[in-house]
């Protein structure tokens, strides 16, 4: 299994070979509440950094999902569809969104460690 | 004779637990199944004569399949819903104080004169001539609205807050689309403040959405504004007094920054409670205002509507009122009814918001309010109303948190959870105990700006016992707080006629309508 | 004041206890010179003896449906409530709640809400409705919106027999939201050619039946093409008692069907406060605007009801909303879903029968009159009649004589052509009085 790496937005990435496996860490399902309802992009697809990937939705919020990195939607967890509450019990196992083939694999570069990251959520506390 | 008919006439001293019922009811408190359990497909609470034959005349399409809705006799009916509403809290039940909805006592002539045959019983489309006394109810309360916000005209037809809001939005866009701007201005200002109709409705008709940080102190700066206010804006949306329940004490300020960029004023007027008869929008450069008939003027709640949101417009945008319009002439009163006769009379009606009229059942009950408060009690009004809500403020003050600090507020009182902080009680929790204390929860969640937030608005129609027993029972439930109490908290309501529900399964698995339980099945031996 | 519980003791009390001398004071950050100093130019309060005057007064120049023959319609319709329904009605748990956000304290509200839900997508055909909207022309013009966003088009084709009042509403919605509309011309005879507009850039057919005319409508081969063409077909009605006889939209293709339900349980009110009905089809569930009152269970496995899937709404989505609508239409509903459970399947499909065997017998009457020619193959409890000369006149001169005939087509069509033709409603309040009444009326005037 490959490396971890999250956003500001908290979502994470987790590294397959040239395809990366994204969805949102434990800290955002937490704040989210009991998740509900999940819409998904279409397989073959394509996003930019930063385009909106996916929303999620508990029943009192809703958030964007925005991609980390660019690319092309290689698959989609369509298992979330019956089960949305998987996000909240394994978000980074089961309860991924989709998966991207990387167009610009630098951009990879620029996103947090695990380590970062758990050092990130401390200060925003 | 000795009577033998003596019978214990004082309560035993023997004090056992509640049983459980057989029926499940706890007395008054009943259990009620749906309609759907009790009624039958051939009853009917109704009674009409069959009529005599006749050809029919309805082209072939007549239904085949039944409807499969069961009907109720009169008597069945009249339990099911008397039982269901005593499962409801109301204004009249006791105090009810949700920030922003100003939750004022309903006047009782005012249904009383809604049910005139004259007001209800009269159809929108009659011959002018038959409906003069409608049309004088409109204009009427026009005049009363224009003078009570300095405005130069009235748009009456939105059927709610929103749809006013729509409706000041969209002949702002046609102000705009008239001095051929439409392509470049188009961007809309809106706090982060503000009630989420606001940014709904302008991205509804295609403005962009611009957020305008609110400040230190729960305002909004008239310098940011005009630093944020370009030749790209169409307009700011601000509610005032705000969703903090402050006067925007920079209004001008930032009506001028506003006009100054070529952009217009909409004004959320959710809040007017706080000001009628005190200041006057007009006066502080408002464009558009729509007023909620259902908060400001007391037409009732009624469960979740129906509402009204007349819009008063400037002088700017008066041309641009939607049709249908009243206009007085010395024949009486006239009806504007589309777009083209609007243009006869020097107007350029945007279009039409709704079939009809608009609300006529609610400017009747409005205009009886306004009526029997006069300038003298709606002004005392409003003056009662940020009384009431100072009162509270300076009752809780040293025991919650307040997010601007403790200074005075208008009609409503904001504070936040911070001083809920690793207690484990949260702002819900504190909500859900004032349930069984006997009181509707104020606003919570809203506004946006602070965490955990708490919204109280009592209205000018609460006595002072009234509000001393509230922030009594607020006080005692913060000392619980303090004392570490949660399960009081965490697990109330405890004496609703229901507990808390579980919303996640209502979203996940939506069931939204009855299905009748499958058949059981007898098993095969 | 009746209204304001405070004494004059009270409000200093309550001032020391604040720590200011003056009201005023807490109304400090309003700017000095916008302060208004004097009352507003308007009359001081009345006791209510003198407000009932007032009112009383303009209540008595206007001619009420009941003290007179009574034949108007064109999307309001004059129908007999059951006394029971308004009396429920006014009960202060029903009138002085508000939206049921704590259901803990308004399962009252939320019951009602899933029972009204029910009739609606019954009474529809449909899979799921909605707990209302304003009134049915706002919510047909959701429904456009609504089709835009699922179909990813942008244009919306009205048929000619779409209530004026409607069609407006659609156009200046979807002007503003920069939506494209194909309105078709006015429709007398349900003879249009609809087909033909229908390709893969149309998003959504708006079809209305019975229509503005009163012509029932097959909507079958209208559903059939835009499916064909990945487009949505909305049903549309005004006199929801029609569907107590006649075959539902839902079984006929529709994916929206969207009215007004004022003809049960409502009075006419002039116009408003009425209740807007939505259905759709389960797959559209999360595009639909509105409120949405959803089954669950509480703490204790006590069924409940709640309002669910609000991450459509304006309180949570704000500008990414279906739509920015806040109340839906509460009361209004609740007089609906009363009247409808005290009708049941059985009353309505009776008093269907009786609407549409009155207006039967007055197309009859009137088809007799020298010189007046029914119009319609096929209608429900409203029809259009062809008069010489100007209709409007001839329903101002009807109305000097004690009857309202109906509604002249041209005070919603100026321009169509259509002067000299009259839209007449006849529901089960008419007698046979009524319709002698009508036919003398008309005698002597043409």
């Amino acid at each position: 299994m490959g490396e971890t790496k999250y956003t500001k937005d908290h979502e994470y990435i987790r590294l397959e070979g040239d395809v990366v496996v994204v969805g949102i860490s434990d800290y955002a399902q937490s704040q989210l509440g009991d998740v509900v309802f999940v819409e998904l992009p279409k397989a073959g697809k394509k996003l930019a950094k930063g385009d909106e990937a996916a929303v999620v939705e508990s029943v009192k919020a809703a958030s964007e999902v925005y991609a980390p990195v660019s690319g092309e939607v290689w698959e989609v967890n369509a298992a979330l569809e019956a089960q949305p509450g998987t996000i909240n019990e394994d978000p980074e196992g089961a309860g991924w969104f989709l998966k991207l083939k990387v167009s610009d694999a630098s951009e990879l570069a620029s996103l947090m460690s695990e380590a970062d990251y758990k050092t990130y959520l401390a200060s925003i506390h | 004779m000795l009577n033998r008919q003596g019978r214990p006439t004082t309560p035993g001293t023997s004090v056992t637990a509640a049983h459980l019922t057989f029926t499940g009811n706890k007395a008054l408190a009943q259990i009620e199944p749906l309609i759907f359990e009790i009624g039958r497909l051939d009853v009917t609470g109704v009674d009409y004569a069959a009529p005599k034959p006749f050809i029919s005349r309805l082209g072939g399409l007549e239904r085949k399949n039944e409807i499969g809705l069961p009907g109720l006799s009169e008597p069945e009916a009249m339990r099911h819903y008397v039982r269901l509403s005593q499962k409801n809290y109301g204004i009249d039940t006791g105090l009810f104080p949700l920030g922003s909805c100003t939750m004022k006592h309903n006047p009782r002539v005012n249904e009383k004169i809604a049910r005139m045959p004259g007001f209800g019983d009269v159809h929108p489309l009659q011959p002018v001539s038959t409906v003069q006394g409608a049309l004088e109810v409109m204009h009427t309360l026009s005049h009363w609205l224009m003078e009570l916000t300095g405005m130069d005209a009235v748009a009456l037809s939105p059927k709610a807050g929103a749809h006013g809001e729509l409706c000041g939005m969209m002949a702002i866009k046609a102000a705009i689309a008239a001095k051929g701007e439409s392509a470049t201005r188009n961007v809309v200002l809106v706090p982060d403040s503000a009630h989420g109709t606001n940014p709904a409705t302008a991205a509804l008709i295609h403005f962009v959405v611009k957020a305008v940080p609110v400040r230190d102190d729960g305002t909004v700066d008239p310098k940011v504004v005009a630093e944020l206010a370009g030749p790209d804006t169409a307009a700011i949306m601000l509610t005032n007094p705000n969703t903090c329940g402050l006067f925007e004490r920079d209004v001008v300020a930032i009506a001028d920054a506003i006009h100054a960029a070529g952009g217009y004023f909409y004004a959320d007027g959710a809040n007017f409670n706080a000001i009628v008869g005190k200041t006057r929008p007009g006066d502080l450069g408002v464009d558009a205002m729509h007023i909620n008939l259902h908060k400001t003027f007391s037409t009732p709640h009624g469960g979740g509507g129906p509402g009204a949101g007349p819009v008063v417009l400037s002088e700017r945008l008066a041309p641009f009122a939607p049709v249908p319009f009243v206009r007085h002439t010395d024949e009486g009163f006239e009806l504007a009814e589309d777009t083209a006769q609007a243009t006869q009379h020097g107007a350029h009606a945007f279009g039409r918001m709704t079939a009809f009229h608009g609300q006529m059942g609610m400017y009747v009950r409005a205009l009886a309010y306004m009526l029997s408060h006069g300038a003298d009690g709606l002004r005392q009004a409003s003056e009662d109303a940020v009384l009431n809500a100072n009162y509270i403020r300076a009752g809780l003050a040293d025991l919650m948190s307040l997010p601007f600090g403790n200074r005075p507020c208008m009609h409503e009182v904001l504070f936040d959870d911070a001083w809920l902080k690793d207690t484990g009680v949260t702002t819900l929790d504190f909500a859900k105990a004032m349930i069984d204390e006997g009181y509707h929860p104020m606003t919570v969640y809203f506004p946006l700006v602070v965490h955990g937030a708490m919204l109280i608005e009592p209205t000018e129609s609460e006595s002072r016992a009234s509000l001393d027993l509230f922030i009594a029972t607020l006080r005692d439930l913060a000392f619980s707080v303090q004392r570490g109490e949660t399960e009081r908290f965490t697990g109330a309501p405890y004496h609703a006629p229901v507990k808390r529900m579980d919303e996640t399964r209502a979203a996940r698995s939506p069931v939204l309508k009855y299905a009748p339980p499958a058949p059981i099945v007898e098993a095969a031996e | 004041m009746r209204y304001l519980p405070l004494t004059q003791e009270d409000r200093s009390g309550m001032l020391a206890k604040i720590g200011v001398d003056h009201i005023d004071a807490l109304f400090a950050d309003i700017p000095a010179d916008k302060l208004l100093s004097s009352l507003p130019k308007l009359p001081l309060h009345k006791g209510e003896i003198e407000v009932e005057r007032v009112m009383g007064r303009m209540a008595a120049r206007n001619v009420s449906a009941s003290s007179v023959p009574f034949f108007v319609g064109a999307g309001a319709y004059k129908h007999h409530v059951p006394a029971t329904v308004d009396h429920l009605i006014q009960r202060s748990e029903f009138l002085t709640s508000y939206t049921p956000y704590q259901p803990e304290i308004a399962q009252g509200t939320l019951q009602y809400l899933f029972e009204f839900q029910t009739q609606v997508a019954a009474l529809t055909g449909m899979d799921v409705a909605n707990a209302s909207m304003y009134d049915g022309s706002t919510g047909c013009g959701e429904a456009v919106l609504m089709a835009h966003r699922v179909t990813k088009r942008t244009k919306a084709v009205l048929s000619g027999g779409l209530h004026p009042h409607y069609a407006g509403v659609v156009q200046t919605l979807s002007e503003m939201a920069q939506a494209e509309v194909v309105a078709l011309a006015p429709d007398l005879l349900a003879s249009e050619d609809l087909l033909s507009h229908i390709d893969e850039t149309v998003s959504c057919v708006v079809v209305q039946t019975p229509d503005f005319f009163g012509n029932i409508r097959n909507l079958r081969a209208i559903a059939d093409k835009c499916h064909a063409h990945g487009a949505l077909l909305i049903a549309v009605f005004t006199e929801v008692m029609s569907l107590g006889l006649l075959t539902p939209p839902g079984e006929m293709g529709a994916d929206i069907v969207v009215g007004e339900g004022q003809s049960i349980g409502n009075a006419l009110n002039f116009g408003g406060p009425y209740v807007g009905l939505f259905a759709t089809k389960s797959a559209y569930v999360r595009q639909m605007p509105g409120r949405l009152c959803g089954e669950t269970m509480d703490a204790e496995g006590t069924r409940g009801y709640v309002l669910t899937l609000s991450t459509r709404e304006q309180h949570i989505r704000r500008d990414k909303a279906t739509s920015n609508i806040c109340t839906n239409s509460g009361l209004c509903s609740l007089a609906f879903t009363i009247h409808m459970s005290l009708l049941g399947q059985t009353g309505l499909k009776r008093v269907a029968e009786i609407n549409h065997a009155n207006a039967v017998a007055m197309a009859n009457l009137l088809a007799g009159v020298s010189g007046v020619s029914v119009l319609n193959t096929s209608f429900f409890n409203e029809f259009t009649v062809r008069v010489p000369g100007n209709a409007a006149h001839l329903v101002e001169q009807m109305a000097a004589r004690g009857v309202m005939a109906g509604v002249p087509v041209s005070r919603l069509l100026p321009d169509a052509g259509l002067d000299d033709v009259l839209l007449v409603a006849s529901t089960e309040v008419n007698t046979d009085e009524d319709r002698a009444a009508f036919v003398e009326a008309l005698k002597e005037v043409l």
